[in-house]
């Protein structure tokens, strides 16, 4: 198997969660793994994005080429589109569509949307209002971790193993929180295949 | 065993605890800061009471670790490239020294500036200081290397760099860890006078440095992380040193690489393998990530011989890091890229906090500038550098750590009013003090702004130097305590805060003013919060 991840956000919307969850499963699965994270001066609000390569032959680069990305996971509309060029042609764009505006030039949603649309194989999923309905606003994140899965060659039980590692010092309620999350991210991409089927 | 999923900074770390570490010494800078943070959380090392806390800077840091390793202890010293600059003599003269107990610098580049000011190549330093440099190209790698690179510092009695850039330093994958190693105990250089270096000693020294040089170059030719890969299409020799290596086999990984490929992680390179690719190939492509160093060494002047391409003929971008697609049109490899970035996207930099102290401060020095005009202020390294961008625009300098003051002084002789300075308490304990003591020795009419956040915050909130003791380091400097002026920085105080800069740019001596509130990125770290209450700031 072998599954290239483009993860994309605004520093500090939690996309390191997101690949410390799907990392934990890989290593549990015995896969290969890289996973390039952007630390430092774009975390202060900046873009932010990081390659997350999973397999089951060994890897050779840290970075994704273009054309090569399996899915495109963004916890923000407008920065699902800035690594384009990455998504491969039978590719998947799945992306939160609750905007982080903390710049004064966003651009208006539907445009955004229409473009987001244009894709032929996209998921776009409101993550912030499922989370705060089965978890917390903070959650979003894993919301749309679960959202991705069905395109992740990854079990989701295994998925929800990781979450159980990652969040398992912070007490049982935050892991049952975070993986209420998962399950209704996964839950809303199944409801719109099937809608679409 | 168990694989471990570790970035690369924290497989340098976890390669060095399991060495039989007994002192990591560093200041926080980026890529470099995970290795020392990774040390201070382990299991291993509080049990071992491994030696983890910050230094006040690079300089200060790369002569503990000496110093540990003098008394035969297993030291390791971490740092941005730019932090080996302000190390430079600590670090070139160690190699004239040579050590004890095993000594290792880990030095993280970062090519495309991410984090930095430059990106200038650890690799020349390292070749500098005529020391082995070992560039690990994986997680694994960069593991075993460090485990086995105190052994090497120890065997040929000199300083062991690994370089690694911000890709490799901030990646995380699988790592297989080895034995844990006991840590060496105290012993005084048999030599006593091995780190004294007056001339007469360090000619002597300088001489068996220059005499280990073949015995180096050997250790490379041997080395498991220098291969050569023959192939049969001898039209070109392929050249790649460290993550290079990764970007090229990328592009390999359905069909075959018909051209020899010399992987190179240890230098000095190995003579042997190079004249080979040079005496077999009729050209050679070099593939470095960082400045074109090999390429450069091997083109020489006289563009005689096999011919060399790189980044210095067009054939790589000349600046910037390298990845999988620019090794691929170098190449000729088509590149099947996606959809184009749709024009509607816009940038968005980074910016400082949402409830950020440094920028009431900022709000508060563009008022009280006002009838001055722009231009006058000499800003730092760390989150308020971010100041010069929109909509504050409120800084005209950021070159190195503590340069603030000292432009600020150098600006004021030559006549500009008012001079400003505006560094962080961090930066100011790492190189700020040295400068203020110049302005107060001339009684220079500058005004300093320390922006005191009690942190180290733009690496993510370390530990300050400063905290607890700022006022009293500013006024054992010099400055009259009548002009070390503190307030807290908040809408609600703006207009003080702009009398209190207006009166200070009215002083005709050194000012120092300390706008006081914690970094709000680091309300969650409750040991700092109750040090802050404790200390009654």
């Amino acid at each position: 198997m072998k599954s290239d991840i483009v993860l994309a956000g605004v520093g500090g919307q939690g996309i390191l969660s997101i690949a410390a969850t799907i990392g934990m499963a890989a290593v549990d699965k015995d896969l290969h793994l890289k996973q390039a994270e952007v630390h430092g001066m774009s975390q202060r609000g900046g873009d932010v994005q990081s390659h997350l390569r999973v397999s089951s032959n060994p890897i050779a680069s840290d970075l994704i080429p273009k054309g090569k990305a399996d899915i495109i996971l963004s916890v923000e509309p407008m920065e699902s589109l800035r690594y384009l060029p990455y998504l491969s042609k039978s590719g998947w764009l799945v992306t939160n569509t609750t905007p982080f505006v903390n710049i004064p030039n966003y651009p208006e949603m539907e445009v955004v949307m229409a473009k987001i649309a244009e894709q032929p194989n996209h998921i776009a999923i409101d993550a912030d209002k499922i989370a705060a309905e089965v978890a917390t606003k903070r959650s979003s994140n894993i919301v749309m971790l679960g959202a991705a899965s069905p395109f992740i060659d990854i079990e989701f039980s295994a998925l929800e193993e990781g979450l159980r590692k990652i969040f398992g010092r912070k007490g049982d309620a935050v892991v049952e929180s975070n993986i209420s999350a998962l399950r209704a991210g996964r839950v809303a991409t199944e409801e719109i295949l099937a809608s679409r089927n | 065993m168990q694989k471990l999923l570790l970035l690369g900074d924290e497989a340098i770390a976890q390669g060095a605890i399991d060495a039989g570490l007994s002192g990591v010494y560093a200041y926080p800078g980026t890529p470099s800061t995970e290795i020392t943070e990774y040390i201070q959380d382990s299991k291993i090392a509080k049990e071992r009471n491994i030696h983890s806390k910050w230094s006040s800077n690079e300089k200060t840091a790369m002569e503990s670790a000496l110093g540990m390793a003098y008394a035969g202890k297993r030291a390791m010293t971490c740092m941005k490239h730019v932090g080996l600059n302000v190390a430079a003599d600590a670090f070139i003269n160690a190699a004239i020294t040579g050590v004890n107990g095993g000594f290792v610098v880990v030095a993280a580049d970062d090519p495309s500036m991410h984090s930095s000011q430059n990106e200038q190549d650890s690799r020349v330093y390292g070749k500098f200081a005529m020391i082995p440099i070992l560039e690990p190209v994986n997680q694994q790698e960069a593991y075993d290397m460090t485990y086995a690179a105190f052994e090497m510092s120890e065997k040929f009695n000199v300083p062991v760099m690994i370089r690694i850039t911000t890709r490799l330093a901030h990646s995380r994958a699988g790592v297989v860890r080895k034995p844990l190693l006991d840590e060496k105990t105290v012993s005084l250089p048999k030599d006593p006078t091995q780190f004294v270096l007056l001339p007469s000693i360090a000619r002597r020294n300088y001489k068996k440095l220059i005499e280990t040089r073949p015995d180096l170059e050997k250790i490379s030719m041997e080395s498991p992380y220098n291969t050569y890969t023959d192939a049969s299409d001898r039209s070109l020799g392929i050249i790649a040193c460290g993550i290079a290596h990764n970007y090229l086999m990328e592009n390999f990984q359905d069909k075959a690489l018909n051209h020899p490929v010399l992987k190179l992680s240890q230098y000095p390179m190995p003579r042997k393998d190079i004249e080979r690719m040079v005496n077999e190939c009729d050209k050679i492509l070099v593939l470095e990530d960082g400045y074109p160093v090999i390429e450069e060494l091997l083109k020489g002047y006289q563009e005689a011989g096999t011919p060399v391409i790189g980044r210095l003929d067009g054939t790589l971008p000349r600046d910037g890091e390298l990845n999988p697609n620019i090794v691929a049109a170098a190449l000729g490899l088509p590149i099947e890229e996606g959809d184009v970035v749709p024009d509607l996207l816009v940038g968005r930099p980074p910016a400082m906090c949402k409830g950020c102290g440094h920028i009431d401060a900022y709000k508060a020095l563009n008022i009280a500038l006002e009838s001055y005009g722009p231009g006058r202020v000499f800003a730092d390294i760390g989150c308020y550098t971010l100041g010069a961008l929109p909509p504050y625009n409120a800084v005209n300098s950021c070159v190195d750590m503590g340069a603030s003051i000292t432009m600020a002084k150098g600006a004021a002789d030559a006549g500009l009013v008012p001079a400003v300075a505006v560094i962080g308490d961090s930066t100011f304990t790492h190189s700020g003090m040295t400068g203020l003591l110049d302005a107060v020795n001339e009684g220079t009419p500058i005004t300093v702004i320390v922006s005191d956040n009690y942190t180290t915050g733009m690496t993510g909130g370390q530990d300050s130097q400063a905290l607890g003791h700022l006022e009293q380091i500013i006024e054992g400097i010099g400055v009259d305590p009548e002009h070390i002026r503190v307030f807290k920085p908040t809408a609600a105080n703006l207009d003080e805060m702009v009398n209190i800069i207006k009166e200070e740019f009215d002083y005709q001596g050194v000012s120092v003013i300390i706008p006081r509130r914690q970094c709000i990125q680091t309300l969650r770290n409750k040991s700092l919060v109750l040090k802050v209450k404790e200390l009654g700031l």
